[in-house]
């Protein structure tokens, strides 16, 4: 189906099934409970899973298949957001032609410093995007400041131009809109105790991952893909087999960068701001940590690790010790005032320690990321079930064991 | 010429603490063959000794000054360190007063004791597996200890200043026979180069003179052959991982009067200090030492108004220019081996 | 004239002449070995003919093109093969995908774009990596991890992806070395059933006699970076310059 094979086919179907019923699985309390702020089916934040599940998608393909591992991804990503925020200023608001160049000048600069960096491997490959993305951040926030904006950020002004919204000065700030649907509006549902909200923005942000997941599914399928994954496994041998690795690492390169920038572009999209903090290495670390999270190299794990970061990053920031000393009315205070303590640092503005933790955890324990994670899971269980696992989990071991 | 005296001087500050944090970084490169993304932390938790001694040193109990009244006439109350209390108010005010230096002494060990501890605990486990996952294990680390660092002391710089001797300038020109007040320089910044220097001299004399740093050396060197001859290189590694975190901590410490520490100070200087070790060399450490110094008189160079008006922004992206030309040009860096990390 | 015409290759690092004048001819369809005791420059002679280094004289003609100044793809497009001392193999990939890489790279070239193709379609490149397998008894392993094979198989696996891309030369570095007796053996029958099944020209550079005597049909005995002699192996085997050269018996 669709040029797919069948497993496949069902992993897409079942992805593109969660990804537009996301605001019914992810609302599963009803509003008003106690439990109410751990739904996460509010457009705005459904809508940053799946864009940056789009980000991570696009360097899944260069980290998991090539190997090659970018600290400088973030740099098309701020690419993105600033040549959207620059369609919207000077064209219009609609978020075709903002996506087309965002992809455009995300991909232009990824293939200049894909070129060079790429003459580089290992870590010194690393360390270059790194510096790179580190320059493009320096010169967003203070050389470029008329294309950037600086410190303040590119936003939209009465005065821009928008040649083909027929320009004139409206009074207030227009919004980005496709083909007449605003990307803001927002449809309610009540059902019962539960309300359910579906944003424009989250659809077509939802429609736009699920064409760049399937296409992440043909390329990991395809001849090109398995070239991808013998440059990670033996480059050596790809030379002596005839075959050029440096377009296919650079290819592969490009269409991450691509990725980023569209990932970009749809942040514009849904907010049209554009600042230089979103192309900081830690920004570039973020993705990074998704993939790894989810499962470098595996087709589902990215839209997975996005996922989690963005509701965890979500979730723990709102907690804060109010809501802790709710939870835990229930114990004798000296015991309640305890855990209060002792969770206090990982919650809140702490979430990025907990993240870290995770990380670390991550990369210690499960270096294939949660899709490892859940295999193991799923192996233990059909242990018990059948005691020879058979063939299929011995192929599965094999298929863990380190390349010597 | 003044100009160029002074950019110099400018840049040596920079420079010391790229080179502090580059040396250690190629140690721990060299010996334990790890890429070490939490270096910069230990720069910033070496900062951060310095501000919690300052803290604790500074630890007071109000006292009722009979000898003085506030404005409705009752006593006032003063703050009295308790320092001043055990070592009598002169002294007292002068440790207090000498707060960053006296760091060091409480520096020292605590960096050891992580350096030791990070190496056993997580970076041992690490030898055999890819340097991306090395990467990434470190960078998880450098953020879990930047939060803890901000989760303890909160997210703005805090001052903590050098001894009262050693503030103000010293007026450079003149010593030079330039014309008086052309050459300005705050003195806590030569202190900190002439301890850089101090510290580089220590590092190198270790490695040069002690027979433990020659097993150093020769394991840098190759590691299988010196393995081979029964000598226990693992342990001593393991103190050298915890001598690099040290080192990198002194630079903090004696940073804090430049920079008031915050906790992505180490992150900030881990970026640059990492091209620094690029341009020098991957695994050498008069390389390391030499981009360091030449890369913060560069970028020193790059912000003057003459240059910054030719090439507006040059001081922001210098250092990266010069890294991506001499990874493309000169991959083994300044003063690096040939075939060391090269594809 | 043949397949492979070495002439007046010369090499230096620094000081040392590790080739001075070498001048080779590999005729079409024979197996061709070069022997010589450590240090003779077999291995540089190798790495210039597979472009990884590049003499400071002489030429190197491949099927009447000259392949010095080419990268290892280029002269690997051009027709050569090279098997490696130690078995390059791509051990995170499937047996079948080692093999079908090879198949792509002589259809497609190079490079190419085939990015939204799916694998699963290429029955063409699927029925050749098939088939390649049965040919050296592989195909129940087709699904399995190549890293997770035994040494044998990785060499036979490595001898089958060269041989799928039907090399008009066949370069083997050193094929047995560190094997044990037995697998040395099963090495030399494969290569032996390899010759007799297609017509292919093989050049091995080998340290055993055992190996070299029991395929190749001429011999160039190189010492100090300099073809001593070249001949049949009958011819080879009593000749006084070759055990002065191995042995350093002078006066034989």
């Amino acid at each position: 189906m669709l040029g797919l094979g069948k497993k496949d086919f069902t992993l897409f179907l079942a992805v593109a099934a969660i990804t537009l019923l996301a605001p019914f699985i992810l609302n599963p309390f009803p509003t008003g409970s106690g439990l109410a702020q751990f739904n996460a089916g509010y457009p705005d934040l459904m809508q940053r899973f799946v864009i940056y599940g789009i980000f991570a998608i696009g360097f899944n393909i260069l980290f998991g298949l090539t190997g090659y591992l970018s600290f400088g991804h973030a740099a098309f990503l701020g690419l993105g957001s600033y040549s959207a925020v620059w369609m919207f200023k000077l064209l219009s608001m609609n978020v075709i032609p903002a996506l087309i160049l965002s992809v455009i000048v995300a991909g232009l600069f990824a293939l200049v410093i894909g070129y060079i960096s790429l003459r580089r491997s290992g870590i010194y490959f690393s360390i270059l995007t790194l510096a790179f993305a580190q320059m493009a951040y320096a010169l967003a926030y203070s050389v470029l400041t008329p294309l950037t904006n600086g410190e303040t950020g590119l936003q939209l002004t009465l005065d821009d131009p928008r040649v083909l919204d027929g320009g004139g000065r409206p009074t207030s700030l227009p919004v980005t809109e496709l083909f007449g649907m605003e990307m803001r509006d927002t449809a309610s549902l009540g059902l019962g105790a539960w309300d359910f909200t579906f944003g424009v923005g989250f659809y077509f942000c939802a429609v736009v991952m699920l064409i760049s997941f399937y296409l992440a599914i043909r390329i990991f399928r395809s001849p090109f893909g398995m070239m991808l994954r013998a440059v990670k496994s033996n480059q050596q041998r790809m030379n002596y087999t005839g075959l050029n690795t440096r377009p296919y690492t650079l290819a592969a390169f490009v269409i991450s960068g691509m990725y980023a920038g569209l990932a970009g572009g749809l942040l514009a999209c849904m907010d049209p701001l554009a600042g230089a903090e979103r192309m900081q290495w830690t920004a570039s670390g973020e993705v990074v940590l998704m993939t790894i999270l989810g499962g470098a190299g595996t087709l589902i794990g990215p839209i997975l690790g996005a996922g989690m970061i963005k509701y965890f990053e979500n979730i723990f920031s709102k907690i804060n010790d109010a809501v802790l000393h709710q939870w835990f009315a229930a114990l004798p205070d000296g015991l309640e005032d305890f855990l209060v303590t002792i969770i206090h640092p990982f919650i809140g503005k702490g979430w990025h320690l907990t993240l870290g933790l995770m990380f670390m955890a991550v990369v210690i324990f499960l270096p294939g990321g949660l899709v490892e994670g859940g295999q193991r899971v799923g192996r233990l269980f059909r242990r018990r079930d059948r005691k020879a696992g058979g063939a299929e989990a011995q192929a599965a071991e094999q298929r863990r064991t380190p390349a010597e | 010429m003044d100009a160029i005296i002074l950019q110099i001087l400018n840049g040596l500050d920079k420079g010391s603490a790229y080179a502090l944090i580059a040396l250690g970084l190629t140690l721990i490169f060299g010996t334990l063959g790890v890429v070490n993304f939490a270096h910069g932390a230990l720069f910033m938790i070496g900062a951060f000794c310095a501000v919690t001694l300052n803290a604790l040193l500074g630890m007071s109990h109000q006292v009722e000054d009979p000898t003085r009244t506030d404005f409705l006439g009752n006593p006032l109350q003063v703050d009295v360190p308790y320092v001043q209390d055990i070592f009598g108010e002169a002294l007292g005010a002068s440790i207090i007063d000498w707060a960053v230096p006296l760091s060091i002494l409480l520096a020292i060990p605590v960096m050891l004791l992580i350096g030791l501890v990070m190496e056993r605990g997580l970076i041992r486990h690490f030898y055999k597996r890819p340097h991306a996952d090395q990467i990434l294990v470190t960078f998880g680390l450098a953020i879990v200890l930047q939060e803890i660092i901000k989760a303890i002391y909160g997210a703005n710089p805090i001052p903590t200043p050098a001894p009262d001797a050693f503030r103000g300038s010293v007026d450079f020109g003149q010593w030079l026979g330039f014309q008086a007040g052309s050459i300005i320089y705050p003195v806590w910044r030569l202190v900190y180069f002439f301890f850089s220097a101090l510290i580089i001299a220590g590092v190198f004399a270790f490695l040069q003179f002690t027979t433990f740093g020659m097993v150093v050396r020769a394991g840098m060197a190759d590691r299988e052959t010196v393995g081979l001859l029964g000598i226990d290189i693992d342990r001593r590694f393991t103190l050298m991982f915890g001598i690099a975190a040290a080192v990198a901590g002194l630079a903090g410490v004696m940073y804090t009067p430049i920079l008031s520490p915050n906790y992505h100070m180490g992150m900030d200087f881990l970026v640059l200090s990492f091209v620094v070790v690029v341009v020098g060399g991957m695994g050498s450490l008069p390389g390391a030492v030499l981009a360091g110094f030449l890369l913060g008189i560069l970028q020193s160079f790059a912000s003057m108004n003459a240059v910054k008006s030719l090439l507006p922004g040059i001081d922001q992206i210098i250092i990266y220019l010069v890294a991506i030309a001499i990874l493309l040009l000169r991959p083994r860096g300044l003063m690096g081996r040939k075939g060391v990390m090269e594809e | 004239m043949g397949i492979l015409e070495v002439k007046g290759v010369n090499k230096r690092f620094g000081g040392l002449q590790a080739l001075g004048d070498v001048n080779l001819s590999v005729a079409e369809h024979t197996v061709h070995a070069i022997i010589g005791p450590n240090g003779a420059g077999k291995s540089t002679l190798l790495n210039v003919l597979v472009g990884k280094l590049i003499p400071d004289s002489g030429s190197v003609m491949f099927d009447g093109k000259s392949v010095l100044g080419r990268k290892p793809h280029e002269i690997n497009q051009m027709g050569i093969s090279r098997v490696f001392q130690t078995p390059e193999i791509f051990a995170d990939l499937t047996v079948l995908e080692n093999v079908m890489i090879p198949c792509f790279a002589r259809r497609d070239g190079a490079f190419r774009m085939h990015a939204f193709e799916s694998v699963a379609r290429e029955g063409d490149i699927l029925g050749q990596a098939e088939t390649m397998l049965a040919d050296v008894n592989m195909l129940d392993k087709a699904h399995a991890h190549a890293g997770s094979l035994s040494r044998g198989d990785k060499r036979r696996l490595e001898m089958a992806m060269c041989l799928v891309q039907e090399p008009k030369l066949l370069l083997l570095d050193e094929p047995t070395a560190g094997m044990a007796r037995a697998d040395t053996n099963n090495t030399i029958d494969l290569l032996k059933e390899i010759k007799d099944k297609r017509p292919i020209t093989m050049c091995i550079i080998e340290h055993d006699m055992h190996v070299v005597f029991s395929l190749a049909e001429r011999i160039t005995v190189l010492a100090q970076g300099t073809p001593l002699i070249e001949d049949t192996p009958d011819n080879i085997k009593g000749h006084p310059k070759v055990r002065e050269a191995y042995l350093g018996e002078a006066q034989v």
